[in-house]
C-alpha cells in the first residue's frame, strides 16, 4: 500500500512506557518497585469467594452477563457510592462495569472528546491519559499539580467547570488509599458536579487484584448512556466470574463500612506503614523523598545519585529514564521516572525524580532497602 | 506557557501553584454566561447506540421464556476447564497484571495451536494479540486499520457489530448480501452464496478491507476453498486487508471443513485472523478472544490495545493457556474438545431442525457454528396485534416470546438498510443449548397450532 496501513489516529500513541519498562524490570530487576501492582496477595475473603464462586454448580458463571454490568456488581456499587456520594443511585443507569479503570477512561475519551475538544490534564498524569485524548483526536493542555486534593482545591475546580460549563472524569482509582488522617473528597460531590462528572473506580486497587480488570464508572444517565454505547461498540461484556467475586467483596465491605475489620480501613494502615518503612530507606541513602498523602506511589529526589549516571549532552531521552534504566541494569532495583508522567515538552522540568510503588511485601521492601544501603556505601567508601 | 517550573522541596513541603495556575488559565478560556448543559456524545457515536441485544437479552431475561435467541451456551464448559480455573485462582500472583499483549503462556500456547493448523511459524510475541474477546479482537483491528475515507466490505448477513464499528471508525460499510440459490425445502447454508460477478464490483481503490465471518453467524455457513479463493483473487488485485472473524472455526459439522483464508497464497500478510475462548470452550463469560495475523499488521492492534484497556485479565488467560495444552496434546485424538464438541452440537442441530420442520417452518441447515434460520413467513402468523413500525421479524419474535414463550433474534438485525426486505422473512435460533431446554423448546413447537389467549 502506497499510504500507511494503520489508521491516523494511532499517530504520536504508539509509544509506551510500560512496554519498555515491564521487559526491564523482567529481565534484570530483583527488586521490582516499578510498575503498580502489589506483591502481596489479594485479601482472604476475596480469595475464598473466587473459590467458592468456581467450585459452585453455577456455570452460567461462565457465560456471558449484562454488558453493562453484572447485576449483583452494579447494585452494590450503586448502594455504596450512593452512600458515600450522598445521593440515590439507579444501579443500571448510574454505574457502568469496564475492563479495568483503564477502559472506563477510553470509554469516557471516546465518548465525549471529538477533534477540537480541550482536555486539562493535570501533571504529573498517568500516562494513557494523553494518548487518550489523542487517539480521540482531542487536544491535552497541560497543568502542573500535586497530590491529594484538599476540599478547597476540589472547590476550585468545580467552580471552574460549573463556570466553563466542562465536564469532569474523576480517575479515582486510589480512593481508599489516603494516609495520615486525610479525606478524600469526591468531586461528584460537590455543588453542581454531579451532572457533568464522571467517576471512575477499580477494583485491582480497591481489592488489591489488579489482574482481575474490573473497573466501573458512576455518574449521570445523561453522560452514562454515551459510555453504554460506547462501550456496546468496542468490548461489549466484561467477564463475569470476576464480576461476582468483586460484588461479593463489596458486600462484604459494605456490611463493615468504618468498622476496623474493614478492607477499607485495614489496608491504608497497612500502607501507610509501607510508605514511612521506604520513605526512612530512602531518606537513610540520600534520596528525597516527597511523603504521599495517598496511592501506593511516592516520588523521590534522586539528585545524590546523579555521578553514577553522567549525563549525555543533547539526548533525546531524559535523564530520569535513562537514571532509572541504569539502576535496575546495575543495580536490580526497578523504578520508574517522573518524566514518564509528563507531556513531551515538560519531560525535562522534573528530570531527577524517579517513582517508587510500595505496595510491596515486607521481605520486597527490605530487599530494597538492602540494595540501597550497599549503593550507599559504595558511594561513600573511597 | 502555564506551567511554572520549580523544585520540590523534599520531605513533605507543598507547593501551592494550583490556584494561580488554573486562575491564570482560565482567563484566556472564554466565559460562557449559559448555564444550559451542552454536552453531548462525540460525532463517533452518533446513532450507534440502538443495538439488538439490549432489545431483546432483557426479555429474555425472564425464566419462563425459553431462550433460544442469544448466542449463549447453557450446556458446561468442559470440566477440566472450569478445574484450572480454579486452580489458577489459588495462585496469588496470578491475581495482578500480566503481559499487556497477552500472558505468556497463553500466547505461547496460541501459537502452537494455530501452527499446527496453518502449518506456518507463528510468533507469539509479535503475531497475536490476545483481547476482550471476538469483539475486542474487532474493535482493535477496525480501530487499527481503519479510518475515514475507507470502505469496508461486509457480507450480509452479518454478526451486528461490524456495521457499528465500521462508521465508529469513520468508514463507509458496503455490503453485498449472501444470496440463496436453492429454495426448496431441504435448504442447507451451502446455498446461500455470494455472486462473484457482484462481489468483484464492490471492491475499489477506496476498500480498505473486507469482513470475513467462517463459519457464517447467522447462516452457518462454511465458506469453501473455491469461494475463498475468489475472496482472496480480489484482495490481492485490489491490495486489500481481510478481518476474518472465525470465532466458530471449530463448530464444522460432518463432511464440512473450515479453512483459513489466511492459508490461502498471498493471503496471510494481507489477513487478520479472529478466534474466541468463548466459542472454543463454551465460555462466553469469559470474554477472551485473539488475533493473530503478520507482525506488520499486529503491532498496531497491539498499539490500539495499549491505549484502550491495556490488558485482559490474568486468572482467565493462564486458565485458558492450561486448557489449550490439555487439548493441543490431543489434537490427534477424536475426544479433542475442539471435535468432541461439534460432534455433541450437530446432533442438537438435527433435534432443532426437526422440531422446526414439525411446526412447519423451513430451516436452513448449517454446515458450521451454532445456529440456525428459518423463515417463518410460511406460517401466516396474524401480526396485527404488534406494534407496527418494525420490520416483520421483529414483530413476529415479539409475538412469539410474548404467546409463545420462546425467542429467537430477528435476521433483520444482522443485514444493512438496503436488504431488510430480503432477510425480514428468517429468525435465528441458537441451539447450543441442554437438552432439558431443548425438550422445553420442543414442547412449545409441538404444541404450536394449539389455540394460546
Amino acid at each position: 500500500m502506497s499510504r500507511p496501513v494503520q489508521a491516523r489516529r494511532l499517530e504520536g500513541v504508539d509509544k509506551n512506557i510500560w512496554v519498555e519498562f515491564v521487559k526491564l524490570a523482567a529481565t534484570y530487576s530483583t527488586v521490582n518497585l516499578g510498575q503498580g501492582f502489589p506483591d502481596f496477595p489479594p485479601p482472604d475473603f476475596l480469595k475464598e469467594a473466587f473459590t467458592r464462586a468456581l467450585s459452585g454448580e453455577k456455570h452460567m458463571l461462565h457465560q456471558y452477563t449484562r454488558a453493562f454490568g453484572h447485576p449483583p456488581l452494579v447494585k452494590i456499587l450503586a448502594q455504596l457510592f450512593g452512600k458515600l456520594l450522598g445521593r440515590e443511585l439507579d444501579p443500571m443507569t448510574n454505574v457502568m462495569v469496564t475492563v479495568g479503570a483503564y477502559q472506563a477512561l477510553f470509554c469516557c475519551f471516546q465518548a465525549f472528546v471529538d477533534e477540537g475538544d480541550e482536555v486539562i490534564i493535570i501533571e504529573p498524569f498517568f500516562d494513557c491519559y494523553e494518548p487518550m485524548v489523542k487517539m480521540a483526536g482531542g487536544t491535552p493542555v497541560f497543568i502542573p499539580l500535586r497530590p491529594v486534593f484538599s476540599r478547597e482545591e476540589l472547590e476550585l475546580i468545580a467552580d471552574l467547570c460549573v463556570k466553563h460549563d466542562a465536564l469532569c472524569i474523576s480517575d479515582e482509582v486510589y480512593e481508599w488509599l489516603v494516609y495520615d488522617g486525610k479525606e478524600h473528597v469526591r468531586i461528584a460531590s460537590l455543588r453542581g458536579m454531579w451532572d457533568r462528572t464522571v467517576s471512575i473506580g477499580s477494583a485491582g486497587k480497591t481489592f488489591s487484584v489488579t489482574g482481575w480488570k474490573v473497573g466501573w464508572t458512576v455518574g449521570p444517565n445523561r453522560l452514562l448512556q454515551h459510555l453504554r454505547t460506547m462501550h456496546q461498540n468496542s468490548v461489549y461484556h466484561c467477564a463475569t466470574a470476576a464480576q461476582e467475586v468483586v460484588a461479593q467483596g463489596f458486600q462484604r465491605e459494605f456490611e463493615r463500612y468504618g468498622k476496623p475489620d474493614s478492607y477499607f480501613v485495614q489496608l491504608p494502615k497497612e500502607m501507610q506503614q509501607k510508605r514511612d518503612q521506604l520513605v526512612q530507606s530512602l531518606v537513610a541513602v540520600g534520596m528525597k523523598p516527597i511523603i504521599p498523602e495517598g496511592t501506593y506511589f511516592l516520588v523521590a529526589d534522586i539528585s545524590e545519585f546523579k555521578s553514577d549516571v553522567p549525563d549525555v549532552p543533547n539526548s533525546d531521552e531524559p535523564y530520569d529514564s535513562r537514571f532509572a534504566k541504569w539502576m535496575v541494569k546495575n543495580k536490580g532495583l526497578a523504578a520508574i521516572p517522573l518524566s514518564a508522567f509528563y507531556c513531551g515538552p515538560h519531560k525535562n522540568n522534573y528530570n531527577s525524580f524517579i517513582r517508587f510503588c510500595f505496595a510491596k511485601e515486607e521481605a520486597t521492601l527490605k530487599a530494597a532497602d538492602d540494595i540501597l544501603q550497599k549503593w550507599k556505601l559504595e558511594k561513600t567508601t573511597p | 506557557m502555564l506551567c511554572a517550573s520549580r523544585s520540590f522541596c523534599c520531605l513533605g513541603t507543598r507547593t501551592y501553584q494550583l490556584r494561580t495556575d488554573l486562575l491564570s488559565r482560565s482567563i484566556k478560556l472564554s466565559a460562557s454566561d449559559t448555564m444550559a448543559f451542552r454536552h453531548k456524545n462525540t460525532r463517533r457515536i452518533e446513532g450507534l447506540d440502538n443495538n439488538v441485544w439490549v432489545e431483546f437479552t432483557k426479555v429474555a431475561a425472564d425464566p419462563s421464556i425459553v431462550n433460544l435467541g442469544q448466542g449463549l451456551p447453557d450446556i458446561s464448559p468442559p470440566s477440566y476447564v472450569k478445574e484450572e480455573l480454579a486452580n489458577v485462582a489459588a495462585v496469588d500472583r496470578l491475581n495482578q497484571y500480566t503481559r499487556g499483549f497477552g500472558h505468556p503462556s497463553l500466547v505461547k500456547a496460541l501459537s502452537q495451536v494455530y501452527e499446527r493448523v496453518c502449518g506456518r511459524k507463528i510468533d507469539p510475541l509479535t503475531d497475536i494479540l490476545v483481547t476482550v474477546g471476538g469483539y475486542g479482537s474487532l474493535f482493535s483491528t477496525i480501530q487499527a486499520l481503519i479510518e475515514e475515507g475507507d470502505e469496508v466490505i461486509i457480507i450480509e448477513p452479518f454478526y451486528d457489530c461490524y456495521e457499528p464499528m465500521v462508521k465508529m471508525a469513520g468508514a463507509k460499510p458496503v455490503f453485498i448480501p449472501l444470496r440463496n440459490k436453492n429454495d426448496g425445502n431441504c435448504a442447507s447454508s451451502a446455498d446461500w452464496v455470494l455472486d462473484p460477478g457482484e462481489l468483484a464490483k464492490k471492491f475499489n481503490s477506496k476498500t480498505k478491507a473486507i469482513i470475513l465471518n467462517t463459519p457464517h453467524n447467522p447462516i452457518g455457513k462454511v465458506f469453501t476453498r473455491e469461494e475463498l479463493q475468489v475472496i482472496a483473487d480480489l484482495c490481492i488485485k485490489h491490495d486489500t486487508l481481510c478481518i476474518s472473524d472465525e470465532v466458530y472455526e471449530w463448530l464444522v459439522y460432518k463432511g464440512k471443513k473450515h479453512i483459513k483464508i489466511a492459508t490461502l497464497p498471498g493471503m496471510w500478510e494481507r489477513t487478520i485472523t479472529i478466534g474466541s475462548a468463548g466459542k472454543t470452550y463454551s465460555v462466553t463469560g469469559w470474554k477472551l478472544g485473539w488475533s493473530i495475523g503478520p507482525q506488520n499488521l499486529i503491532k498496531h492492534l497491539q498499539v490500539v490495545h495499549q491505549n484502550t484497556l491495556y490488558t485482559c485479565p490474568t486468572p482467565l488467560q493462564e486458565a485458558l493457556a492450561r486448557a489449550f495444552w490439555i487439548d493441543y496434546k490431543r489434537m490427534d485424538d477424536p475426544d479433542c474438545y475442539f471435535y468432541s464438541l461439534s460432534r455433541e452440537l450437530e446432533s442438537k442441530r438435527d433435534r432443532m431442525a426437526q422440531l422446526l420442520r414439525e411446526v412447519g417452518l423451513k430451516p436452513v441447515i448449517p454446515d458450521g457454528g451454532y445456529f440456525m434460520i428459518a423463515d417463518v413467513s410460511t406460517l401466516n402468523v396474524d401480526l396485527s396485534d404488534v406494534d407496527g413500525n418494525q420490520p416483520y421479524d421483529y414483530k413476529f419474535v415479539k409475538w412469539m416470546i410474548k404467546s409463545k414463550k420462546l425467542s429467537a433474534i430477528p435476521l433483520s438485525a444482522f443485514c444493512g438498510p438496503e436488504t431488510k426486505g430480503q432477510f425480514e422473512k428468517y429468525i435465528r435460533f441458537c441451539f447450543i443449548k441442554e437438552d432439558s431446554t431443548l425438550d422445553a423448546a420442543e414442547v412449545i413447537l409441538k404444541n404450536w397450532t394449539k389455540q394460546t389467549d
